[in-house]
């Protein structure tokens, strides 16, 4: 406790030196924490979007299904019966078939992912209702990005070749009924999504699906023979290790802040040994031993750091609770980040991230403190009396 | 700790040798010196004699590299780093050329250290520090940092922080050196009234003569060795 008084009165004694110090870090802390719980938000919000509109509540994917390797998808589709087709008609679960094709917009050739929706679903929140419109030959829906890249429009027709069961090719024109916009690029930049029975048709595939979408709020997920289940662990693995590679990415900014800062403590701590020789000496003459006096300029560097965090939380905690509150804009060249992304992120803070961050921060201002103050073990009064560091 | 029937100090046969790359130098040689309590006592001599190196033996800031310095019973070169801390803490007092205050402290905080360090009340702190700064006149500066005093003043409150927790013993290391005559005589004064008020033992190492006209004894040391010892009459107050 009288180590703690001493150096809070040496800190608070230092003037200019301290705050300059303490502003740095604690602009440290307050960087740590927004950007983490930005990251966090945006995991969030990544994560809810992509469940919502694309997993639900998880997936059975048929077995040769590999959605990075496109030759797959040949393969991928097998019949919905048994206990799938129970789940299907009990409104646990939504089959929905995929195949590759080839569009011709404006002249242009593209490949596609033509998708197979029932119209009807309501486990997705995803606008598949618009395919019901009827009066069309081939209903088709697309997204803004797939609108965008083909210049597609509601009401254009668009020609659409695919190869079927039989590998036979075969071609059609669809009409856009309508282009839905989402956060979550992977069901919409180069899709088209068509009725599902009418999908199956024309690949003369009836009844097979290449994967299930279970209801979301299920206890335990049906058992389905033939069909491989994955679980939004396994569907969000790549979304969550994309956001920790980005995240890492992101941190190189404060990292160098917080290095910068503990530079100036370590800096200091270096530079008050140096100066305050004498007042060492003088300490130890009136009874202070080597270890208090470790222990005394230890606490004065750890001091900063709680100095810093308390200034932080003074202008850091109305910033981020605005921060979390208003969320931050994004400009539109978001969509090129590689995973869902809103027009307006929304940080998330959590007790344990402040927590976490704060005293990882306290720990290493800490350890930065102490190290230059391993010198003083050595340090004989006498020396130190008469200015020397030994 | 028994201190009723032996003297405050007792050096015997103290050698202190420094290295000085292959070769020593040889500081202090073959000091056999006694003080007893309640002494008002110079060491006096020429820059480089052993003054400081004595004081700082007694006061267990360094130990002897031969011989026996026993002080307030304790064997200086038997001391651990904690026990010599324990000892200055409770019972010696230091008061150095440069003052030495601390800084960023003020008067009454410079004062109160030591009285901290023994882990007095803050009750008892208060009463004490008000009582030293008393003694030294400076009750008026409670507040003041050491930059905004004189030299005489910080002399004072050094003197203050020597004495405010009544030690055995004040070792003064030219305790003058840096301050007008005015200024010196005043400090001096100061002391030698707390000596008789308090029963303080005194010891200084100086070449002042105005500190030396204070003495009741003075011990001068030639090249490290005693040359004299003699009782005085004190001149001053």
């Amino acid at each position: 406790m009288l180590l703690f008084k001493l150096a809070f009165r040496n800190v608070i004694g230092a003037g200019l030196r301290t705050w300059l110090n303490v502003i740095v870090l604690s602009l440290s802390f307050v960087t740590i924490i927004a950007m983490q719980g930005l990251y966090k938000g945006m995991q969030y919000q990544a994560e809810d979007a992509m469940m919502q509109v694309e997993y639900a509540g998880g997936q059975y994917w048929h077995p040769a299904y590999d959605p990075y390797d496109p030759f797959t998808l040949e393969d991928s589709h097998q019949p919905v019966s048994g206990a799938a087709q129970r789940a299907v008609a009990a409104g646990d679960a939504i089959p929905i078939l995929f195949t590759q094709a080839t569009i011709y917009p404006q002249g242009r050739v593209s490949s596609a992912l033509l998708k197979g929706i029932p119209p009807e679903q309501e486990i997705m929140e995803f606008p598949s209702e618009q395919l019901l419109q009827s009066d069309h030959a081939l209903p088709a829906i697309v997204g803004t990005r797939m609108a965008k890249s083909n210049r597609l429009a509601v009401g254009d027709y668009l020609t659409v070749r695919w190869r079927d069961a039989n590998g036979t090719f075969d071609a059609q024109d669809v009409q856009i009924v309508h282009v839905f916009s989402t956060i979550v690029s992977s069901v919409d930049a180069g899709q088209i999504w068509v009725p599902l029975e009418r999908l199956q048709s024309m690949l003369k595939m009836p009844n097979e699906a290449t994967l299930l979408t279970l209801r979301q709020g299920l206890t335990d997920p049906p058992v389905l023979p033939g069909w491989d289940y994955k679980g939004l662990d396994i569907l969000m693995a790549d979304l969550r290790e994309m956001v920790t590679s980005k995240q890492v990415g992101g941190s190189i900014m404060y990292l160098l802040l917080l290095f910068l800062a503990l530079l100036a403590i370590f800096d200091t701590q270096v530079l008050s040994i140096w100066r305050r020789k004498k007042e060492m000496g003088t300490l130890m003459a009136m009874g202070l031993t080597r270890r208090q006096l470790i222990g005394l300029f230890t606490i004065e560097g750890g001091m900063y750091g709680v100095l810093a965090a308390l200034l932080g939380a003074l202008y850091g905690t109305p910033l981020i609770v605005w921060f979390a509150t208003h969320g931050w804009e994004m400009p539109e060249m978001v969509d090129d980040f590689g995973f869902a992304i809103a027009s307006k992120l929304v940080p998330s803070y959590s007790f344990f991230l402040v927590l976490g961050s704060t005293l990882l921060v306290l720990a290493t201002v800490t350890i930065v403190s102490y190290l230059p103050t391993r010198r003083i073990a050595k340090l004989e009064p006498t020396d130190a009396l008469r200015g020397k560091l030994t | 700790m028994n201190t009723t029937t032996q003297p405050l100090i007792e050096l015997n046969n103290v050698v202190k040798r420094y290295p000085m790359g292959t070769t020593f130098f040889t500081a202090l040689e073959e000091i056999d010196l006694t003080v007893e309590k309640g002494e008002f006592t110079g060491i006096v001599g020429p820059s480089g004699s052993g003054k400081t190196t004595l004081l700082n033996i007694i006061g267990s800031l360094d130990s002897p590299t031969e011989g026996s310095a026993r002080v307030l019973g304790n064997f200086i070169e038997k001391l651990s780093h904690k026990a010599a801390a324990s000892l200055r803490n409770h019972h010696l007092g230091f008061i150095f050329q440069t003052y030495n205050l601390l800084p960023v402290y003020t008067v009454y905080e410079n004062v109160e250290f030591p009285l901290l360090l023994l882990g007095l009340s803050a009750d008892e702190r208060k009463k004490m520090v008000m009582d030293a700064l008393e003694w030294v006149g400076l009750t008026d500066k409670i507040k003041s940092r050491p930059a905004q005093l004189s030299g005489g003043e910080s002399q004072r409150v050094a003197i203050a922080r020597a004495v405010v927790k009544k030690p055995e013993l004040v070792l003064a290391d030219e305790p003058t050196a840096n301050l007008d005559a005015e200024n010196s005589h005043h400090i001096l004064k100061a002391m030698v009234r707390l000596n008789q008020e308090l029963g303080t033992t005194y010891l200084f190492s100086t070449h002042d003569e105005k500190v030396i006209q204070y003495l009741r004894r003075k011990i001068t040391l030639l090249d490290g060795k005693i040359a004299t010892d003699e009782v005085m009459t004190p001149q001053g107050g």
